[in-house]
């Protein structure tokens, strides 16, 4: 039986390489990928204590996660392809304008 | 029997009537409107005090009338009500008399001036507060008309307010006061604490019970003491001189009305009312009574230097107060106000007169610019000449009788007294001869005056040209005449000490004079010897005036300092303005405005504003609308939150 703790500080990687990437990275794609990965490491997180737990409530709380991340995926990706086509770039740094 | 009602609220309030129509709606009106509104409310409060006059007799007096409320604050009250008594209506009769006829004189002494409405809305507020300050039946009330009577000072004096020196003249005269009224008012609020009342019947009920204070000085000497300083101020005794001579700004009606003949006397006659204080304190009558004396000699000496003719007759009117204020002081009051009476007459007299001389030669005021007008203005010199025989005291003219009782009290009380009053009588009767000789005698000194522009711009004369000086029209003349009757015989009512009598009622006797051994004598010496001073004097100025007009040159030479010192009015403006002006608008500059103001106060309140600009400035920078630099800002912040749970151990 791997220990809580082993569940959590990974957790606690995944989410901080997360934060990482999204404060340092300019692709936006790469952005939204770090987004994920923090998603995911709170997913992990709440698996984790439910299966601790023997408690339903967490697994039920990741599948609203990963709903929510896959319409935010959705509409994320069109608006990147969006931004993209009328910008040309991905680099967040030249896309600080809500108008053209 | 119900006592009859006299309606004494009336007199005071047909002259406001007048100024208030002449005030709202005399811009629009023609001269001849404004002159019959201001006539006729005058008049009419005159015709009143003259009706109350002939009813006198079947009064109970004191009488009082009862207008209205006015304050009522626990036990403490003050009304609108009036007081009439002896005092009161000889204040009355002056004031109205007096008043009016300068009100005639001043309709052809301002005709031409622009403001003709003004002046005469003024003048006639004018009236309203002084007979309130002389019918009020307590304190406050006179009070009222006290500051009143200053307002509309202020107001006369500043009446040519684009001439830079009448501006400041009048706020001289107003500030000046300010100091006066405010020992006035410490007396009003001693005398509120211990009696518990300004009321004049219940203040003096309360203080004729104390035995005078000849032990050392008490609260009555205070309240008198405090009392005094006001009337200093209102009646320009020194220390508070100063603004009269500087108030002959004002038009020359108004230096007669308020500056010579009424307003200036309310200083007497207050001290005057409050007479049962006074004699309580023989600490605070002595203080009158130097003050007096020193003023009366101090301002006379100024006097004989001056060479503008409105300013002679400024400080003669200055010493003659001091008169009054030593006939106050040695507890002849009725003495003091008679000589109030005589000299409203003759100082009056003399200031319309010298109105006219001014007139006369086109806005001169400098004598040395005059001379011979004789022959051009005999009328003029005719009346001049009475009021001058009448204030040198020469017998059997007005200011003789009321100098001379003056006098006389004033050696029973001690010779000192007598000895300076009778050389200020010297003195008087010298400056006095001399500016009539220097007016009258002689040549003609000044310009044939034809250009209108000539004289004090706002005064112009423009309906008429000035080839040669000319003598006034009668609406100025027949005033002259009536105050001139009055300076001739005026006196005559102080003869077998009949104005004293009449004044008994009010002044009583409580602390009877011990009348000096073979008085009748002494009494008829002194008056020889006064007389004598009197013709001296002008004896002196008809030598050095008019058969030597070359000695007073080689007199002042001689007495080179002294003469530079009496020309500069012994350097008295100079010396308040170092000492007491200059510290105060230094200490004003350099503590309150530099150094309060704007470095604590408005210092405080920029820094408080910079600061705010400062820290905005660096906090806004994280506002940078960067949407990584806010993810940034929420991870560390975070981080921190985890890092203090972690250090608190919670959950442990």
């Amino acid at each position: 039986m791997v220990p809580l703790s082993y569940y959590l500080v990974l957790s606690g990687i995944l989410f901080a390489c997360g934060v990482t990437g999204f404060l340092i990275k300019r692709n936006i794609i790469t952005i939204f990928m770090s987004i994920e990965l923090m998603l995911n490491g709170v997913n992990l997180s709440f698996v984790a204590f439910a299966a601790h737990w023997h408690e339903l409530a967490g697994q039920i709380f990741v599948f609203f996660v990963m709903v929510v991340a896959a319409a935010e995926a959705t509409v994320g990706l069109a608006i990147i392809i969006s931004v993209y086509r009328t910008r040309e770039t991905l680099n967040v740094d030249q896309v600080n304008l809500l108008k053209l | 029997m119900t006592p009859p009602n006299l309606s004494l609220w009336l007199i005071p309030v047909l002259p406001l009537a007048g100024a208030a129509i002449n005030g709202f709606f005399g811009k629009k009106a023609s001269r001849t409107a404004v002159t019959t509104v201001a006539l006729v409310f005058c008049g009419a409060a005159f015709a009143w005090a003259l009706t109350v006059a002939f009813r006198f007799s079947s009064l109970t007096l004191p009488y009082q009338e009862y207008l209205a409320h006015w304050i009522r604050s626990g036990s403490f009250s003050a009304d609108f009500a009036f007081y009439l008594d002896q005092l009161s209506l000889v204040m009355l009769l002056v004031v109205t008399g007096v008043g009016f006829l300068i009100h005639i004189y001043s309709v052809g002494y301002m005709w031409d001036d622009p403001s003709y409405y003004r002046f005469f809305c003024y003048l006639n507020l004018f009236m309203f507060f002084m007979l309130t300050l002389v019918l009020a039946n307590n304190y406050l009330l006179m009070f009222i008309g006290w500051e009143g009577v200053g307002l509309a000072s202020y107001l006369l004096i500043g009446f040519w307010f684009t001439k830079d020196s009448a501006a400041s003249a009048g706020k001289k005269a107003f500030i000046v006061n300010r100091i006066g009224d405010f020992g006035f008012l410490i007396g009003l609020f001693l005398i509120i604490q211990h009696f518990g009342s300004l009321n004049f019947t219940e203040v003096f009920e309360k203080v004729r019970p104390f035995a005078p204070e000849t032990g050392g000085a008490g609260l009555l000497t205070a309240i008198g003491i405090l009392l005094m300083v006001g009337a200093c101020g209102k009646s320009a005794q020194i220390p508070l001189y100063v603004w009269l001579p500087d108030a002959m700004e004002g038009p020359t009606p108004v230096s007669a009305l308020i500056h010579a003949a009424t307003m200036v006397t309310a200083g007497v006659y207050m001290v005057a009312r409050s007479h049962v204080i006074f004699e309580r304190s023989p600490i605070a009558l002595t203080v009158v009574a130097i003050i007096g004396t020193l003023t009366a000699l101090f301002a006379a000496t100024i006097g004989i230097a001056q060479t503008d003719i409105k300013k002679v007759l400024a400080y003669s009117t200055v010493s003659q107060l001091g008169y009054m204020f030593l006939a106050c002081g040695v507890g002849a009051f009725s003495a003091g106000i008679f000589h109030l009476m005589t000299h409203a007459f003759f100082k009056g007299l003399l200031f319309l007169a010298a109105g006219s001389v001014i007139h006369a030669v086109g806005g001169e005021q400098d004598m040395r610019q005059m001379g011979g007008l004789r022959s051009y203005i005999p009328w003029t010199f005719l009346t001049m000449l009475i009021a001058t025989l009448a204030i040198s005291g020469i017998p059997p003219l007005a200011g003789f009788w009321s100098k001379d009782e003056i006098l006389w009290k004033a050696y029973q009380a001690n010779w000192v007294y007598w000895l300076i009053g009778a050389i200020t009588a010297l003195i008087t009767s010298f400056y006095m001869f001399r500016l009539l000789f220097m007016t009258f005698f002689g040549d003609y000194r000044g310009i044939q005056v034809d250009d209108h522009g000539k004289g004090h711009a706002a005064h112009g004369h423009s309906g008429h040209g000035h080839g040669e000086p000319h003598e006034s029209p009668m609406v100025m003349l027949i005033p002259l005449m009536i105050l001139a009757f009055l300076s001739l015989v005026g006196g005559l009512v102080g003869i077998h000490n009949g104005f004293e009598h009449f004044l008994d009622p009010v002044f009583g006797h409580e602390f009877p004079k011990s009348v000096t051994e073979g008085s009748g004598g002494t009494e008829l010496l002194l008056m020889c010897i006064s007389v004598l001073f009197a013709v001296a004097g002008a004896v002196l100025a008809y030598v050095l005036y008019v058969t030597k007009p070359y000695l007073p040159q080689r007199i002042a030479d001689r007495l080179n300092g002294f003469y530079t010192a009496v020309l500069n009015k012994y350097y008295v403006d100079e010396l308040y303005a170092k000492i007491f002006v200059k510290p105060l608008v230094e200490g004003s500059t350099e503590i309150l405005w530099q150094g309060i103001d704007r470095k604590v106060i408005d210092d405080s309140v920029n820094n408080a504003a910079d600061g705010a600009r400062q820290v905005s400035d660096e906090v806004r920078h994280m506002q940078s609308g960067n949407l990584r630099s806010y993810a940034g800002w929420i991870a560390a912040g975070a981080a921190v939150v985890i890092a203090y749970m972690l250090w608190q151990g919670v959950g442990r």
